[in-house]
């Protein structure tokens, strides 16, 4: 061998060496301060607040750059896409609550009942859902008891952890509820599922009902007992609401009458100690966090936790025309959101409901252009206003929560339950929790009514009244039969201006075509579609 | 300071100038240069003394004079001409004729990891020199090239000073992975993106810097760069200075003149009065919104704009160390007022080799400095909306005198009143060092380092109590700073070996390792002007390596049969271990079948070369996220908080990701003829070539459920490419003193989607995108199986017998009774060119020369997103202010907006004039060792096209009021001593 050779041969040793060392280079973990490893973040016992709330966040907010940027769900408008947001769409849009005059295709489709699997909006709300339910396995994968053990955490902190659980639980159970009540099937995934590549099986209505009202008798003495939790979080109350609406639907469902336990669990909210707000405004402003009479809302706060959606949208929206944003509180009018004339019907004419929360000046009744703004009374119940008229802290976003579950609503589940037959429960009662609300509504006993009065239709009207723009409607219409078909129209149902008769397939939403495609665990389709 | 540095420099390469003009001694020589085959003489050859500085150029007449050394040898060499040296042998009188060479021969190219002669290539490489480009280009290099190559698509994104480009070598491989080609400039593999803050990452390069422009197309020819070669390679090689090359100093300077070429067409102010006062006749509260004035918004906001560009050089081979230093200095103005782009750039390029070129080294630096100012390119749309009844200070109010937000903002207050600045410096450099074994020469070794260094900073500001803060947070005002560092590096070491075996085999095997780290962090801080609220404080900061291994082996036996094999294996940080490497290996044959005997006498026939090539290549650039295959969290930014009780928590979200991630694979099938008749006077290329992209990176909808989000970046899809390239270089007429040269290419590229979920289902539609102006998250745009990525995505438009649509009637395509946007969308069109032509001619006639260029482009469909979003009534006239709108609105008569018309899918071929010079030598200024040059371009001269808007040519398709391309006038001169 020539001595050259040796050297090559010496320098073939170094360049190995040195090209190990560099293969190392790869393992690469995130340089930036807010990102950490699944493995390091779970280390730290002050980290499973911060996972736990954005569970809770995920009905807030819509990313992690507020208002917008870094966004959870993709190829979705972020905004749009924000839970409650959503929500109002799926269950008011399509009402006769309330129209939109926003010039997108897919959101005029929701105005006239006449949607597809392919509309965006369809799939803004379902993978909404499916998110939360996501982001609360993850939790529940990342903090089970042995886990915790090699963590090393103490008793106390575990015992914290655990009441995280039974909430994050409560939310993927509240999620799963509205995928019964919108899509009336849903991929079924747990904590047991690996994040990863795999198709789940599809569960049907009466499965995720089963399952639902499972987690929600497993945890009921999990949570915190009613009134004893943060604000901001749920306790057993929330877990009963829930349950409550489960049962008064479960024929819709598919699950047979359940009015007995509506009654039972109505009856346990309403024995919690809640009281009903005198103010009805101020469940509805900027400082509804004071306001009684609320089980959970969904907060929000112009600074601190915002977004394109929640309160936000619902105050904003609603403002055009000749209405001065400055007067809710707000420094934006969006003017999307109307009324629709059979809802202000349902109002008397006079003003002795204080419900009544109409802006007319310069707008008509009818709607004959849906575009435009000054066609439809606009509502102004939700604003960034305080119950003392202090403007919110921030001129576009609001300060206002959401409340999702009332005491009033307790109250009504009670009253139509029993009309609907329930034996657990007496007409005599629910005359006297439905003359309540009244007495609120009217600020005296003038509202009241007779049990005469008291009939199923006057349930439905008194649930328009009083949960209008509350994301009920479509639901309570769909349980009285009246929200496809002809038994009812209202202006432009089915795409036409008096309205008309639509087919009974938009009872349930599509499963959206995207994940038709990507799971084929999913198929059929729901009837219709 | 700028200019102060610029002075300082000069004089100190002043110094060099003066101590390189000292000469040698000896006898005179002198002669005559002519043409070997007509005798006619040749102006400007280089006659030079070999092995040292001395030299000089031949005069009009042909005549050249030289002091040597009387034992020299005379080095002569011309463009076109093969190189000759002769032997002075003490004589005075030396006459050369010179032949014409085969161009062929001497055209080296630069390809991955080394250079080989065009007649030893087996891939698709295209070359274009600084003598080709187009003239007149300023900052934008991108554009030098533009329609000079078969198969390469560049669109620029409009016309703001040094404005970026998209390149598109043979159609895009990747739906969600980047379709940029990898660009290397002398050596050093960029990052595409460049430093946030600049328009155009490749402006970092003087264009009076760039020595050539080189494309590799086909597999065989990328594949050495792997896993980032499936969108092509561009190779940018800068000027050098050449060992034994006399001292030369060079100054090139230019003034240009821009303007608008047209507008969008809106109503005038008297136009848009009368509409108002008769539609909206019975609303005098909309009457009484209409002003008195009469503005044409859009002239307002746009202007005549200046720019010049200076760049000194000085180039030579002093001793063993051949430099080229490089001064540059570009203020360029946009057309929209306030638009501005100021930049400095130095090049300094030395070369020395030593132990009797053994050791070759080599040093690139390049340096920039660049202030932006960003013009506010909402006034572009503004523009066409605003009330024209309005004076130009007016601002839309709501009743109780607060800024009105919905309605359109004053687009001169936007320019005025938003102050967007950015200040890049980059550092670009490399070292490279050549080793040849003394013991063993046919074996090199070489090293490359490289460094790529930038530092942004930057801001946006909005004083307190302007209008346009009112909408944010009432009136106090807008500060965003934001700044970022870049560091790219790299080590490339490899070894190349030369062989020749029994004298009719040739070897060349390359084989290497390279290093690659991309490392960028930042922060932006958004607050109102006096950081009363936050909007935003965050910070980023991430990285990625690629480390790769690679070899070549060409196998050339009898100069006829040529043979590559690569092999490259590259393992990137943005994979997990399983999946993080991956090989791609190519193979291509060539034939040279002019150098078979029926053909190597052919005096037609020059050049016949037939190659096939197959091979593998990779793709790895996901540019929004280097880490997607780990389980993250992210913690929230302010605002993004959730509150238990009175705590605000900041919350963590588990972000998703794809354990499984790995490379996208694109298999490149191409066969080519490369031509030459008459001694290659006529020449080119013909390719074929088929390119599969399996396992797409691609951003898609997971099973819901199965991860922490709805869509993820994983391998899902399969798309094609195939086409045909041609291209043609005539020299028509090569006289004395006349010459002209054609140049013409097409490329024909057809792009379809075949497969995009994991599992087959006929019913599904795809995924949306393209997202438009107007609306909510509204999309036009699909990616859909069986048809071309990016397909509009439109409802049919009924249109009545005469000719005009009918308002909201759309084909019922579905046949429901319904017609919905939710199920009567059909695919039509797309927005990427079926047909590319190019065409180039430049002729030169004594100390003339003339050239032009242009492009045709066809099949390319373009929503006229201008047209669909201002062209109906509706928003006309509202409640507290008044919308102008576009004249084709008087044909449509649209009450409501219809964005989903296909209607306004409109074709957008066209042809473009895109540059025409005009240039005059001077060969005798002010002593024979000056020559001048004075030159005049036009650019953007003309353009033919049935599209209604004002340019059809946008890379996404979506016209949305893009800033115009302006056209522009320019002046040069260069001076060369």
């Amino acid at each position: 061998m020539k001595p050259g050779y040796y050297k090559i041969s010496a320098a073939v040793i170094l360049l190995s060496v040195f090209f190990t060392a560099c293969i190392k280079d790869l393992d690469t973990i995130p340089l930036d301060k807010d990102v950490y490893t699944s493995e390091k973040l779970y280390q730290d016992f002050n980290n499973y607040e911060k996972v736990i709330a954005k569970v809770y966040a995920g009905l807030a907010l819509t990313g992690q750059k507020a208002p917008d940027g870094d966004q959870d769900i993709l190829g979705l408008d972020e905004g749009a896409s924000q839970y409650t947001r959503a929500l109002f769409n799926v269950q008011e849009l399509p009402t006769d609550e309330a129209i939109c005059g926003w010039g997108d295709a897919d959101l005029q489709d929701y105005n006239t009942m006449r949607w597809s699997s392919s509309n965006t909006y369809v799939a803004n709300m379902y993978y909404r859902i499916i998110y939360q339910v996501s982001l609360a396995n993850e939790f529940l994968r990342e903090s089970t008891d042995s886990k915790l053990s090699e963590r090393g955490f103490s008793a106390e902190q575990k015992a914290i952890i655990n009441a995280y659980r039974a909430e994050a639980r409560w939310l993927r159970a509240f999620s799963y509820y509205h995928a019964i009540d919108l899509y009336g099937a849903a991929p079924f995934v747990t904590e047991n599922d690996k994040v990863g590549a795999f198709l789940p099986k599809k569960a049907s209505r009466t499965e995720l009902f089963d399952y639902v009202e499972s987690e929600l008798l497993a945890i009921e003495n999990e949570l915190k007992a009613p009134r004893t939790n943060e604000y901001g979080r749920v306790d057993r109350a929330a877990a009963w609401m829930v349950l409550a609406h489960l049962y008064l639907n479960a024929e819709v469902y598919g699950k047979g009458a359940k009015y007995n336990e509506t009654v039972t669990y109505a009856k346990k909210v309403i024995d919690a100690g809640y009281e009903l707000e005198d103010n009805y405004s101020k469940m509805f402003g900027a400082d509804n966090h004071l306001a009684k009479g609320i089980i959970f809302a969904i907060p929000f706060d112009g600074t601190l936790t915002k977004s394109w959606g929640g309160t936000t949208f619902l105050v904003n929206a609603a403002i055009g025309g000749s209405m001065t944003p400055a007067d809710y509180g707000t420094g934006a009018n969006w003017g999307g959101l109307r009324l629709r004339p059979e809802f202000v019907g349902k109002f008397p004419t006079d003003n002795s409901d204080k419900r009544k929360k109409f802006y007319t000046n310069g707008q008509t009744l009818s709607i004959s252009t849906i575009s435009d703004f000054s066609n439809g009374y606009a509502c102004i119940k939700w604003t960034n206003k305080t119950s003392t008229g202090v403007a919110g802290s921030n001129s576009t976003h609001a300060d206002t929560d959401l409340p999702v579950y009332r005491l009033a609503d307790a109250y009504l589940m009670y009253a139509e339950a029993v009309l609907r037959g329930a034996t657990n429960g007496t007409a005599a009662e629910a005359l006297g929790y439905v003359n309540q609300v009244r007495d609120k509504a009217y600020g005296n006993t003038s509202g009241r009514i007779t049990l005469a009065q008291l009939t199923l239709p006057w349930i439905l009207d008194e649930r328009a009244r009083e949960f209008y723009w509350e994301c009920h409607r479509r639901s309570d219409l769909i349980r009285f039969g009246q929200f496809s078909g002809g038994t009812y129209v209202w202006q432009w149902k089915g795409g036409v201006k008096d309205g008309q008769a639509t087919d009974a397939k938009f009872d349930l939403y599509p499963i959206p075509d995207s994940d038709l495609g990507a799971n084929p665990n999913l198929k059929p389709q729901n009837t219709g579609y | 300071m700028k200019r102060r540095f610029l002075t300082m420099l000069s004089l100190l390469f002043l110094g060099i100038l003066v101590s390189g003009a000292l000469s040698a001694q000896g006898i005179r020589v002198t002669g005559k240069v002519t043409d070997a085959e007509d005798g006619s003489a040749l102006i400007g050859v280089t006659i030079q003394e070999k092995g040292t500085t001395n030299g000089t150029i031949s005069d009009v007449n042909g005549n050249y004079s030289l002091t040597v050394a009387p034992a020299a040898t005379l080095a002569i060499s011309y463009v076109g001409y093969a190189p000759q040296e002769v032997a002075v042998n003490n004589q005075t009188t030396v006459n050369i004729s010179l032949a014409i060479g085969e161009l062929r021969l001497q055209e080296v190219l630069v390809i991955g990891y080394g250079t080989a002669r065009k007649e030893d290539l087996t891939g698709s490489v295209q070359a274009v020199n600084s003598e080709n480009f187009n003239p007149g280009i300023v900052s934008s290099p991108q554009e030098m090239v533009i329609g000079k190559m078969a198969g390469v698509q560049i669109t620029t994104g409009g016309g703001a000073p040094g404005e970026g480009a998209t390149i598109r070598i043979r159609g895009g491989s990747s739906l969600k992975a980047s379709n940029d080609p990898l660009i290397v400039i002398d050596g050093v593999a960029v990052d595409i993106d460049g430093p946030s803050g600049m328009r155009n990452p490749l402006s970092t390069i003087n264009s009076n810097d760039i020595e050539t422009f080189t494309v590799l197309k086909d597999a065989s020819a990328t594949a050495i760069y792997g896993s980032r070669a499936s969108n092509g390679v561009v190779i940018i090689t800068t000027k050098k200075g050449t060992k034994g090359q006399p001292f030369t100093v060079n100054y090139t300077g230019s003034v240009s003149v821009s303007t608008p070429v047209e507008y969008v067409d809106v109503f005038s102010a008297s136009e848009f009065k009368k509409i108002i006062s008769t539609k909206y006749a019975s609303q005098p509260a909309v009457q009484a919104l209409l002003g008195s004035s009469e503005t044409n918004w859009q002239k307002e906001i746009y202007r005549t704009a200046l720019s010049n560009d200076h760049n000194i050089n000085f180039s030579g081979g002093l001793k063993k160390f051949p430099y080229r230093v490089s001064l540059g200095y570009t203020n360029q103005d946009g057309i929209l007022k306030t638009d501005n782009l100021e930049r400095l750039t130095g090049a300094v390029n030395i070369t020395p080799s030593f132990f009797d070129d053994h050791l070759k080294l080599e040093l690139n630096v390049k340096g920039m400095n660049i202030d932006n100012v960003f013009a506010n390119r909402g006034a572009i749309g503004a523009a066409v909306a605003m009330d024209p009844t309005q004076a130009r200070d007016f601002v839309w109010l709501t009743p109780t005198g607060t800024p009105e937000f919905t309605a359109t903002m004053n687009p001169m207050i936007q320019l005025s009143d938003r102050k967007d600045i950015s200040t890049v410096n980059r550092f670009l450099g490399n070292f490279t060092a050549e080793y040849k074994l003394h013991f063993f020469p046919a074996l090199k070794a070489k090293l490359n380092l490289g460094l790529d260094k930038s530092h942004t900073e930057g801001s946006i500001n909005i004083p307190r109590d302007s209008y346009l803060s009112y909408s944010t947070l009432v009136g106090k005002g807008e500060k965003t700073v934001y700044e970022q560092n870049k560091t790219n590096s790299l080590l490339d070491f490899y070894f190349d070996y030369n062989g020749e075996f029994g004298g009719h085999s040739r070897v060349n095997f390359v084989a290497g390792y390279s290093w690659q780290h991309f490392y960028r962090d930042g922060s932006t801080v958004r607050t109102t002007k006096y950081h009363e609220t936050v909007f935003e404080n965050s910070e980023d900061k991430t990285e990625n390596y690629l480390i790769s291994f690679f070899g070549r082996l060409n196998y050339i036996l009898k100069d006829k049969y040529l043979l590559t094999f690569t092999l490259r294996d590259d393992g990137s940080s943005k994979f997990s271990p399983e999946t993080r490497w991956g090989l791609f290996p190519s193979a291509a044959f060539a034939w040279n079948i002019s150098k078979e005997n029926f053909l190597s006498n052919s005096n037609l026939i020059s050049n016949l070369k037939l190659r096939l090539g197959y091979g593998i290549t990779g793709q790895q650039n996901i540019t929004d996220n280097n880490y997607p295959y780990q389980a993250n969290y992210t913690f929230a930014q302010p605002g993004g908080y959730y509150p238990f009780g009175d705590r605000y928590v900041q919350v963590a979200r588990p972000d998703g990701y794809d354990a499984g991630l790995k490379w996208e694979e694109t298999t490149t099938y191409n066969a080519g003829l490369d031509y030459g008749f008459l001694k290659d006077r006529i020449n080119g290329e013909i390719d074929v070539y088929y390119r599969e992209t399996a396992d797409l990176i691609n951003e898609i909808p997971v099973p819901a459920g199965t991860n922490l989000t709805n869509f993820i970046t994983t391998n899902v899809g399969d798309l094609i490419n195939k086409g045909v390239e041609f291209s043609i270089n005539a020299n028509v007429v090569s006289k004395a003193d006349l010459s002209w040269d054609l140049g013409f290419n097409a490329t024909y590229n057809v792009n379809e989607i075949t497969k995009l979920t994991a599992v087959d289902d006929s019913t599904y539609q795809g995924v949306a995108t393209g997202g438009i102006g107007g609306g909510t998250g509204n999309t036009i745009q699909i990616h859909s199986v069986n048809y071309p990525a990016n397909s509009f995505f439109v409802m049919e438009q009924v249109y009545g017998s005469n000719g005009k649509p009918i308002e909201n009637l759309f084909v019922d395509r579905d046949g429901d009774g319904i017609i919905s946007t939710s199920g009567d969308k059909y695919r039509y069109q797309k927005p990427a060119p079926t047909v590319l032509l190019g065409f180039s001619s430049m002729v030169e006639w004594k100390n003339f020369d003339f050239s032009f260029n242009g492009r045709v482009s066809l099949g390319n469909y373009i929503y006229n997103n201008i047209n669909s979003g201002q062209g109906a009534y509706a928003y006309m006239a509202n409640t507290n202010y008044l919308q102008n709108k576009v004249r084709n609105l008087e044909y449509t008569q649209f009450e409501t907006i219809h964005y989903f018309s296909d209607y306004y899918v409109e074709n957008g071929s066209f042809m473009k004039l895109d540059n025409i010079a005009l240039g005059y030598n001077f060969n005798n200024v002010g002593g024979e060792k000056l020559k001048m040059r004075v030159y005049a371009t036009a650019q953007n001269l003309f353009m033919i096209t049935k599209y209604s808007g004002l340019d059809p040519e946008v890379f996404s398709g979506i016209d949305n009021n893009i800033y115009p391309r302006p056209r522009t006038f320019l002046l040069g001169i260069s001076l060369t001593y």
